[in-house]
C-alpha cells in the first residue's frame, strides 16, 4: 500500500537480450545465435526470431543447428557484456520511475506507483516503452500487475495489465510455471492436476506445504499480494568525471589551465565525499572541428588536491594541438583507489608528497612503470636475491640481510679462460690483463630447480671473489659440472 | 700515517681479511671466555677487532679524517670516472644520507646489485629510473634535480656530455638545490662540472676496500690525490696512508 493506492508494478523481460545486443551494433539478416561453451559443448545462449522459426533452440549443441540450419550465422556470447547492457537499461528506464531494479539476467523491475499519470496513464506508458525500445531494436515482453510476481508472470506468459484491486482473475489461466518456481516443482505439480494458478488457489494449502514446503506458497501469495515482495533499486556508481562547455574558443595555455583547474575543483570535490583519491586521470580536449585531444595523467599515489594535480598536468596539456581553438573540456578520474581523510600533523614529513610528485611527473615522460624501486627477496641466486618493482605500486620494503658479501654491481656472464676448479693466475677479461692476488672462496651456489631459468642450465656454480694486483676485485664463478669460468659481478 | 704505520705492524701475520677477523676473535675469545657465533656474527658486524682496546684508543683519532672537498659541494653537478665510480656514487649517497634518484638507460646490462650495496646505503631510499636514450637520461636528471625532493641524483652517461646539457644541469642543481653526480666514461666529461673524480680500485694485501680517488677538475679548489677506504660498520669513507708498505 502507497499512500492509500494500490502499488503498481511493471516487469519488462527481454527474452532475446543477448542477440539483440549484438545485432544492434552488427545486423544480420536471417537466422542467427549466440554460442557458449556450456557443459563440454558448444551450445546455443541466444538466438533470433528467425532461428527460432527454423526450430532452434536455447542449449541446443551448436553443431545440430549447424545441421538444421546451413545458413546459420554465429558469434560468441559474452556474458559480461550482457550484463552491463542491462546496467544501462536499468539506466535508461529511470526515466519512468525513480525505481528500478534487475529482475534476473534478463529483465526489469519497476515500481511505477504514482508515475504513470506522467505518460498519460498506464496504457500509454506501456506504449511509449514499446515504442522506444523497439525503435533500440530490443524485444520486450512488458507486464503490469499489483505486485511484483504478478507483473513476472503476465510479462513471462501472457503480455498486458492486470486492473488494480483482485490480481487473482488475471493471473487464474496462466500455468503454475508462472509463479517463478522450478521446473520440477511445476512438473509435480502439472502430474497431480494442479495446471493453473487458478487451481492452485483452490487447493488445500496444508498439504501443498507439506509437499513442496513453504516456497511454494510464498510464490503464490506474493503473486496476490497477500505476502510483501521488495523491488531493490540498485544506486548509480559514483560518477568521477566533470565537463564544461565554452561560450568562445580558448587556446592559450593559461585559458586551457585555468578551465582544467576550475573542473579539478569540481573534480575533487566529488573525490573528497567519497573518500577516494584519482590515481588515473585523463582530460578529453574538444576542438571547434570536432577533432579531440587527451591528455592522460597516472599519479605515483592517489590524489584529491586540486593544485598538486594541475601542476602535474601541466606538462600534458602544454603539448596539446589547439589549431581553431578548443571548445569543451572533459575530465575523467579513469581509476580511483580509496583514500581515506588523514590526520594532519606537525611531524608528518612533506618529503614523502615531493617524492610521489616528482615520480609522477617523471612518469608522464618515460612511463611510471620505468621507475623501480628494490625490494628484498628470499633467494640465493644473485640476480633473485632482489626484486624490482615499479615504485608507484609498491611500497619501500627493509630487512636486507647477506651472510656474504655480494659485489655492488652484476652483469650477465662473461666467459673467461680458465683451467681446472681454482681460479686462474692470469686471465684476461675486457680486454684486460690481470692478475689474481688474492681468492676468496668457493661459495658453491645451487640452481633452484624449481624454476626454469635458462641461465642455470650449466648447474652448480662455485663463486669466488677474486682481488687483482690491478686492482679490480671481480665476482668470478666456476661451473664444475660444465667446466667454464666467468665473471658475474664487481666488488666495491 | 703513524696510525697507518701502527695498524700494520698490529695486523702483523693476520689477514685483514673476514676470514682472518673471525680467526682473531676466536682468538680473543679463547682465554677463558666462549664466544658464540652469534656474539661472533655481532662483532663481526661492528667491525674488524684486530687491535686491542688500548691501542685503538690512539689511533681512530687519525683514522676520522675528512677528505677534502667530499662530500663535493651541494646544488653542483660532479662528475666521476674510472672503475670505481659506483662506489664513490654510493658513498656520496650515504654521506648526503636522504632520498637518491639513479637514472640509467635500459640497456645497459650492468646492473646495481641492492644486496651488494646494502653495505653503503638502505636500497629503500634508492629509486631507479630506466630511459630509453640519452636525452632522456638528462631531462629525467633535470627534472629530479629541479624538483629539491632529493638530495642526489646520479645518471649514468654513455656519451659525451655537452657544455650546454652540462649548463642546464647545473642549473637546475642551484634550483633544487640537491647534488647531481654524472657518471661517465673516462674522457667524455663537460666543461661545466663542478668537480671531476676518477676513482679506481688498488689492490692492497691487507685491506679489500682500498681506492685511488683523484680530484683530476675542481673549479672552486686545487686538485689532489688521496686512498680511502670504506668503513662497513660506520658507514663512511676514511682516507688512508698511500704508503703502507
Amino acid at each position: 500500500m502507497f499512500d492509500g493506492r494500490q502499488r503498481r508494478v511493471v516487469s519488462l523481460w527481454f527474452p532475446r537480450l543477448a542477440s539483440d545486443r549484438v545485432l544492434r551494433l552488427h545486423p544480420v539478416e536471417g537466422p542467427f545465435v549466440l554460442t557458449l561453451k556450456q557443459q563440454n559443448a558448444n551450445r546455443i545462449y541466444c538466438l533470433n526470431a528467425a532461428a527460432a522459426q527454423q526450430g532452434l533452440h536455447q542449449a541446443m549443441p551448436y553443431a545440430d543447428a549447424r545441421a538444421f540450419c546451413p545458413s546459420l550465422q554465429s558469434r560468441m556470447a559474452q556474458p559480461e557484456q550482457d550484463r552491463r547492457f542491462l546496467h544501462t537499461l536499468r539506466r535508461w528506464a529511470t526515466r519512468y520511475c525513480p525505481w528500478v531494479g534487475l529482475e534476473g539476467e534478463d529483465g526489469l523491475v519497476m515500481d511505477v506507483t504514482g508515475s504513470a499519470h506522467l505518460f498519460g496513464g498506464e496504457e500509454a506508458m506501456l506504449a511509449d516503452m514499446r515504442m522506444s525500445l523497439m525503435r533500440a531494436g530490443l524485444s520486450a515482453q512488458i507486464g503490469l500487475a499489483d505486485t511484483r510476481g504478478a507483473a513476472w508472470a503476465l510479462a513471462h506468459y501472457s503480455e498486458g495489465i492486470a486492473p488494480g484491486g483482485d490480481t487473482l482473475p488475471a493471473l487464474k489461466s496462466l500455468p503454475v510455471a508462472a509463479l517463478r518456481i522450478d521446473d520440477r516443482m511445476s512438473i509435480t505439480l502439472r502430474r497431480l492436476g494442479l495446471h493453473t494458478i487458478g487451481d492452485l488457489a483452490q487447493a488445500a494449502r496444508a498439504p501443498l506445504t507439506r509437499r513442496f514446503g513453504p516456497g511454494l506458497l510464498l510464490r503464490l501469495d506474493q503473486a496476490l499480494g497477500t505476502q510483501p515482495e521488495e523491488i531493490s533499486p540498485y544506486a548509480d556508481p559514483p560518477h568521477y568525471a566533470v565537463r564544461m562547455t565554452l561560450p568562445e574558443p580558448i587556446g592559450l595555455l593559461s585559458d586551457v589551465m585555468a578551465g582544467a583547474e576550475r573542473l579539478l575543483v569540481q573534480l575533487c570535490a566529488k573525490l573528497k565525499t567519497q573518500e577516494v583519491g584519482a590515481r588515473n586521470l585523463c582530460i578529453t580536449l574538444r576542438r571547434v572541428d570536432q577533432g579531440c585531444q587527451r591528455v592522460e595523467l597516472r599519479l605515483a599515489r592517489p590524489l584529491r588536491d586540486p593544485q598538486r594535480i594541475l601542476e602535474l598536468f601541466e606538462r600534458g596539456l602544454s603539448e596539446v594541438d589547439a589549431e581553431f581553438g578548443i571548445d569543451q573540456l572533459r575530465l575523467e578520474a579513469t581509476w580511483v583507489e580509496t583514500l581515506p581523510a588523514q590526520q594532519i600533523s606537525h611531524v608528518s614529513g612533506g618529503g614523502k608528497d615531493k617524492l610521489d610528485d616528482l615520480i609522477s611527473r617523471l612518469g608522464t615522460r618515460i612511463g611510471l612503470e620505468n621507475i623501480q624501486r628494490f625490494l628484498p627477496a628470499d633467494s640465493h641466486i644473485p640476480e633473485r636475491s632482489f626484486i624490482v618493482a615499479p615504485a608507484a605500486y609498491s611500497d619501500p620494503a627493509s630487512g636486507w640481510v647477506s651472510a656474504q658479501p655480494r659485489p655492488i654491481c652484476l652483469f650477465p656472464p662473461e666467459p673467461i679462460a680458465g683451467a681446472d676448479a681454482h681460479p686462474p693466475t692470469r686471465f684476461r677479461w675486457r680486454r684486460m690483463a690481470l692478475t689474481c692476488a688474492r681468492t676468496t672462496g668457493p661459495e658453491r651456489i645451487a640452481p633452484e630447480w624449481w624454476l626454469e631459468d635458462e641461465n642455470w642450465r650449466s648447474g652448480l656454480r662455485d663463486y669466488w671473489r677474486v682481488e687483482t694486483r690491478e686492482g679490480r676485485r671481480l665476482w668470478l664463478f666456476y661451473t664444475p659440472q660444465n667446466p667454464g669460468w666467468f665473471v658475474q659481478g664487481e666488488f666495491a | 700515517m703513524p696510525g697507518a704505520l701502527r695498524e700494520s705492524r698490529h695486523s702483523g701475520e693476520v689477514q685483514h681479511s673476514e676470514n682472518a677477523s673471525i680467526q682473531s676473535i676466536a682468538a680473543s675469545g679463547g682465554n677463558g671466555r666462549y664466544a658464540g657465533r652469534s656474539e661472533l656474527l655481532l662483532r663481526l658486524r661492528q667491525g674488524p677487532v684486530l687491535f686491542g682496546p688500548g691501542v685503538s684508543r690512539y689511533i681512530l683519532p687519525m683514522q676520522h679524517a675528512e677528505i677534502p672537498f667530499f662530500p663535493p659541494a651541494k646544488s653542483r653537478t660532479h662528475e666521476v670516472c674510472g672503475a670505481g665510480a659506483y662506489v664513490f656514487a654510493f658513498a656520496l649517497a650515504a654521506r648526503l644520507a636522504s632520498h637518491t634518484i639513479w637514472v640509467r638507460e635500459n640497456w645497459d646490462n650492468t646492473q646495481i646489485n641492492p644486496t651488494g650495496f646494502a653495505d653503503f646505503v638502505e636500497p629503500s631510499v634508492l629509486t631507479v629510473c630506466n630511459t630509453g636514450k640519452h636525452t632522456e637520461t638528462l631531462a629525467v636528471a633535470e627534472e629530479a634535480l629541479r624538483s629539491g625532493a632529493v638530495s642526489l641524483v646520479v645518471m649514468s652517461l654513455n656519451q659525451p656530455l655537452g657544455l650546454t646539457e652540462g649548463r642546464r644541469l647545473q642549473l637546475a642543481a642551484r634550483d633544487g638545490r640537491s647534488t647531481g653526480l654524472a657518471i661517465i666514461p673516462e674522457g667524455m666529461g663537460s666543461n661545466a662540472a663542478e668537480t671531476r673524480w676518477r676513482c679506481i680500485p688498488v689492490f692492497d694485501p691487507k685491506d679489500s676496500t682500498l681506492q685511488k680517488w683523484e680530484l683530476i677538475k675542481n673549479k672552486s679548489g686545487t686538485l689532489g690525490v688521496w686512498h680511502v677506504r670504506w668503513e662497513t660498520a660506520s658507514r663512511r669513507i676514511t682516507m688512508v696512508s698511500p704508503a703502507r708498505e
